[in-house]
């Protein structure tokens, strides 16, 4: 196994080092952090913990990505 | 989002990891406004909102469909399209249900469109798991023994992950163990694998999060460090 994908490895084990939201929070907050991103506004400092989170959690990453991807191909903010 | 929104906070008491404070409403936008105004209001213009309201919502929903779709190769296209059409009419309900909870703090548009998505993705997930055994028992311990690019770090490969499985057997309990292997081991995604232990997603993310703590802990303990980066490596 190359050093990358150890690192890989050994991030889904061990999870973010930073504290994190949980997934029920990231829910909640998920939306005004996506629009936040898309106006170009500092969504990680708006929304501590959340983009953590995404790093921690796949489900959570998989609907931040797709909430993204819709909205910023809807129109711009 | 302005700043002017920041300025009321409150605690979000629920956060198993981290309290983060969050602006309790926001200043709506015309549009919102609009929306919020017509599903709440009756006769022809309510009908028209709703209407327009489940558009939206098949709409994420084939969206996530069409971004899955790759992965699913098994379904077919009237699957998925059943799928996408059973996540838009669930999402509508739940949208209607919690209008409240709509704190203007984004556009009301994207608040709707992540309950289409999350319906999408978590009946997609199920149905990719459907019929099939979970994971329960570390099956990837095999991935990670390969070599590394040097015998030096070869050998420090092999001391962090011996290190990290005799962690898994020494601290977990077995409810953190199961979980930790299914979901970062194994694969297997969260809601299917809270779907099959009758839980919640949100739980069984607090019983990940308080194993990975343990497991850091626990290295950090045997003298690896863990800080040098994000990711753990050591």
């Amino acid at each position: 196994m190359e050093r990358s994908d150890l690192k890989h490895a050994l991030g889904r084990l061990l999870g973010p080092k930073e504290p994190e939201l949980g997934c029920d929070e990231c829910f909640t907050e998920l939306d005004r952090f996506v629009d936040l991103e898309l106006e170009g506004s500092d969504a990680g400092r708006a929304v501590p913990g959340l983009r953590a989170h995404l790093e921690g959690c796949p489900a959570c990453r998989e609907e931040y990505e797709s909430l993204r991807a819709l909205v910023a191909g809807e129109q711009p903010l | 989002m302005n700043s002017a929104a920041v300025a009321s906070v409150v605690q979000v008491e629920t956060a198993p990891q981290v309290p983060v404070a969050v602006p309790s409403t926001g200043p709506l936008d015309a549009k919102s406004r609009q929306w919020l105004e017509d599903l709440r209001g009756t006769g022809a213009a309510h009908e028209a909102a709703v209407a327009r309201l489940h558009a939206l919502m098949l709409r994420a929903a084939r969206f996530e469909v069409a971004r899955r779709r790759p992965g699913l190769p098994h379904l077919r296209g009237d699957d998925l399209g059943d799928i996408a059409l059973e996540a838009a009419n669930d999402a509508l309900m739940n949208v209607l249900k919690r209008l409240d909870d709509f704190r203007g703090l984004s556009r009301f548009t994207t608040w709707a469109y992540k309950f289409a998505l999350l319906e999408a993705a978590v009946k997609l997930r199920r149905r990719a798991w459907q019929n099939r055994e979970l994971p329960l028992e570390p099956e990837s311990w095999g991935l990670f023994s390969s070599t590394g690019p040097t015998p030096q770090r070869e050998a420090e490969q092999h001391e962090l992950l011996a290190a990290l499985q005799r962690a898994i057997d020494d601290v977990l309990t077995p409810h953190q163990r199961k979980v930790l292997v299914a979901l970062a081991l194994n694969g297997v995604p969260i809601d299917v694998l809270a779907e099959r232990l009758g839980t919640t997603r949100g739980a069984l993310y607090k019983t990940l999060h308080d194993a990975r703590g343990k497991l850091r802990r626990q290295l950090v303990a045997s003298g690896f460090m863990l800080d040098t980066t994000r990711k753990g490596g050591a």
